[in-house]
């Protein structure tokens, strides 16, 4: 359950608080290790980076407990770490090592860690969202209290198993959130080309879902909307909606020259990073001053940097594996 | 216990009664399961096992399979019930790309143990979209297995089988079959393993493999060729991903000619696959090349007469069987030609 001075923002304690800068810090550093490895040639593929998108991840997953499911799309190297999912067996699995979490057959956008209850990223669109249904079916069939949350963009809304998902949840009043990262870009093209829509929440109004769209740079303001949902959710109330509007720093993929957007809108969105954001407003707050921020992200670099080590020094993805875990 | 008469759907319900009854994590989804659908084939279940267990769905094949999915992969054991198979389109992206992968893509961490139920084929005039045979597309998906039942029997044991398989299983259920009564045991003994083809009928001249409702059509071929001293002999496959191939070619080792047949078109088709099979691994046994006896290359047509010929009945099986003992044995032609 939620702490007791929930709904939501910022923790309190210095600790608390810290322990949530750096684990976004060590989202930013896991992904420009990817994208390192990437440019070098150790990682290969399709691989969709999250950088800007912290806060969302963080801030949703910071609030679940053991028990609770996770469900990503193609861009959730993020979710997972945010699940605390092992770094050094993601990277492998996204380097296609034989240390990594499938061993090297799942890959970047097929994320599973089981353990800590990631339980798939997926690489179509939307098929996550009807994915997490089902971990909220199981939990409320149990009775175990258990949150499901799927994570997906804005380029999602316009499918069908989004709209049949969002019908199906508020039907069956299912324990599940819907996080919609609305980074404004589905793929190479603004979400205007694709939908008349602006806020993606409005959606859930039609299916009887509360929502809310809320600053997605912002960990607090996203703490706070997910708190409200997740506590909806635990009590049987139903299915939630958080829009996030947030901004990915980087192409659609890496290698993505992102030549549709231009660089005012890039330059306004750093600006607003929500890893600095965050670390100004704790200092500001008197909870982590600028030196305590700077050693956490030496910390997380040096996990990163760790993990990296370790998945090179790895063996590839062995052949012998080519044709296991087909079936049982 | 003793076998009693019944239809293949009451066998269908007994066996899921059966499943519900032994294991809590059972739940069954599908649209107006409730009140048994159009077949009737879930009636009751619900006031048995209750409303949590037994849901009846929105029109909403896509978010309903990754709903079960997604429970399968949290622990439950779910049956989803597909209307009519033609219906499994929209709900593809989850069977396809997460059911059937999930287990590989986690490197086992995850196991999908899903049952989907697909009442299917052509019979009763349903016309295009109510009708077609698509379990090829199905069984060509490594991760999905795949079974079809000619018999109450085997409805009842496959399906029981599919429920406890810690896969992702495709049962398909044949319209035409679903009131056609035979002797069903109930029980653990009567579970049949889903990879397991039978003989229906013994033969020494030829032999017929097929499947679903043209099993049926195959022994009324048998018994018009017996009629004129041909015994042919008629495999069910019973499981078509996994295949038990080993059946088929001994069964062709002994007899040296083969016929599929089938009701899906033929291109493309699992007749293929099992002519490949025969041809990779029984060539020497054969005299006579591998017939196929399938639908033609259409959509399924409405009216009935149109209906009719599209199916393949015990007449064409019976001339595909004749022409393999027509042909001259191509061994013996060659010991002549070589004179």
């Amino acid at each position: 359950m939620l702490d007791a001075e929930t709904p939501g923002a910022l923790p309190r304690d210095p600790a608390g608080a810290l322990a949530l800068l750096e684990r976004m810090q060590l989202l930013r550093a896991f992904e420009e290790k990817v994208a390192e490895l990437y440019a070098s040639g150790q990682v290969a593929g399709l691989v969709h980076l999250a950088i800007g998108q912290e806060a969302t991840a963080v801030g949703v997953c910071g609030l679940l407990r053991p028990g609770d499911t996770v469900y990503g799309g193609h861009r959730s190297h993020g979710h997972a770490l945010a699940t605390g999912a092992d770094p050094e067996r993601l990277l492998a699995e996204i380097a296609g090592r034989v240390s990594g979490y499938a061993r090297g057959k799942g890959g970047s956008m097929h994320l599973v860690a089981a353990d800590t209850g990631f339980v798939t990223a997926t690489g179509v669109v939307a098929g996550n969202i009807s994915l997490a249904l089902g971990g909220a079916f199981a939990a409320q069939l149990r009775g175990t209290g258990g949150v499901a949350v799927a994570f997906f963009g804005d380029g999602a809304g316009q499918s069908g198993q989004f709209h049949e998902s969002l019908n199906l949840a508020a039907l069956w009043r299912l324990p599940v959130l819907f996080v919609c990262e609305n980074n404004g870009y589905a793929e190479f093209s603004p979400l205007s080309a694709h939908t008349g829509v602006e806020r993606l929440a409005t959606h859930a109004a039609t299916y009887g879902i509360p929502a809310v769209t809320v600053d997605g740079n912002d960990l607090g303001a996203v703490r706070e909307a997910a708190a409200v949902a997740i506590q909806r959710a635990r009590r049987g109330e139903g299915p939630s909606f958080v829009e996030c509007l947030t901004y990915r720093l980087r192409g659609h993929y890496e290698g993505d020259p992102a030549k549709y957007r231009d660089r005012a809108e890039l330059a306004a969105w750093r600006a607003k990073d929500p890893i600095e954001r965050l670390a100004g407003r704790l200092a500001d707050a008197g909870l982590v001053d600028a030196e305590a921020a700077a050693d956490a992200n030496r910390r997380a670099r040096a996990i990163i940097a760790a993990a990296a080590d370790a998945v090179l020094a790895s063996g590839p993805a062995p052949a012998g594996d080519l044709t296991t875990d087909v079936t049982a | 216990m003793t076998a009693t008469e019944i239809r293949m759907v009451d066998a269908i319900r007994e066996a899921m009664r059966a499943e519900l009854a032994a294991d809590p994590s059972v739940v069954l989804l599908g649209e107006d399961v409730s009140v048994g659908g159009p077949f009737g084939a879930t009636k009751g279940l619900q006031d048995e096992f209750g409303a949590a267990r037994i849901r009846d769905t929105p029109i909403s094949e896509a978010a309903v399979m990754g709903l079960a999915v997604g429970a399968a992969a949290a622990g439950l054991r779910p049956i989803v019930e597909i209307m009519f198979m033609d219906f499994a389109t929209l709900a593809l992206d989850q069977l396809v790309n997460h059911a059937a992968k999930l287990r590989y893509m986690s490197g086992g961490q995850l196991s999908i143990p899903l049952t989907v139920r697909m009442q299917a084929g052509a019979s009763g005039a349903f016309g295009a979209h109510h009708s077609q045979s698509l379990e090829a597309w199905l069984a060509h998906v490594p991760g999905l297995k795949v079974v079809a039942a000619s018999t109450p029997a085997d409805a009842y044991g496959l399906l029981r089988a599919a429920i406890r398989d810690p896969d992702p299983v495709v049962v398909i259920e044949h319209r035409a079959l679903y009131w056609g009564r035979g002797p069903v045991e109930t029980g653990e003994a009567a579970i049949v393993p889903l990879a397991s083809a039978v003989v229906r009928r013994p033969g020494i001249d030829a032999t017929i493999v097929s499947w679903s409702r043209m099993t049926v059509t195959a022994l009324a071929a048998a018994d018009l060729l017996a009629a004129e001293g041909i015994q042919a002999e008629v495999i069910d496959l019973r499981g078509l991903q996994p295949m038990d191939t080993a059946t088929v070619l001994a069964s062709v080792r002994r007899t040296g000619r083969a016929v599929v047949a089938h009701e899906a078109v033929g291109f493309g088709g699992l007749g293929a696959e099992v002519a490949a099979r025969i041809g990779e691994d029984a060539f020497d046994a054969l005299r006579a090349p591998v017939e196929r006896v399938a639908a033609p290359f259409t959509p399924v047509p409405a009216a009935p007469d149109l209906e009719r010929a599209f199916v393949p009945d015990a007449a064409a099986i019976a001339a595909a069987v004749r022409r393999t003992l027509a042909r001259p044995d191509p061994r013996r032609r060659s010991l002549e030609e070589g004179r």
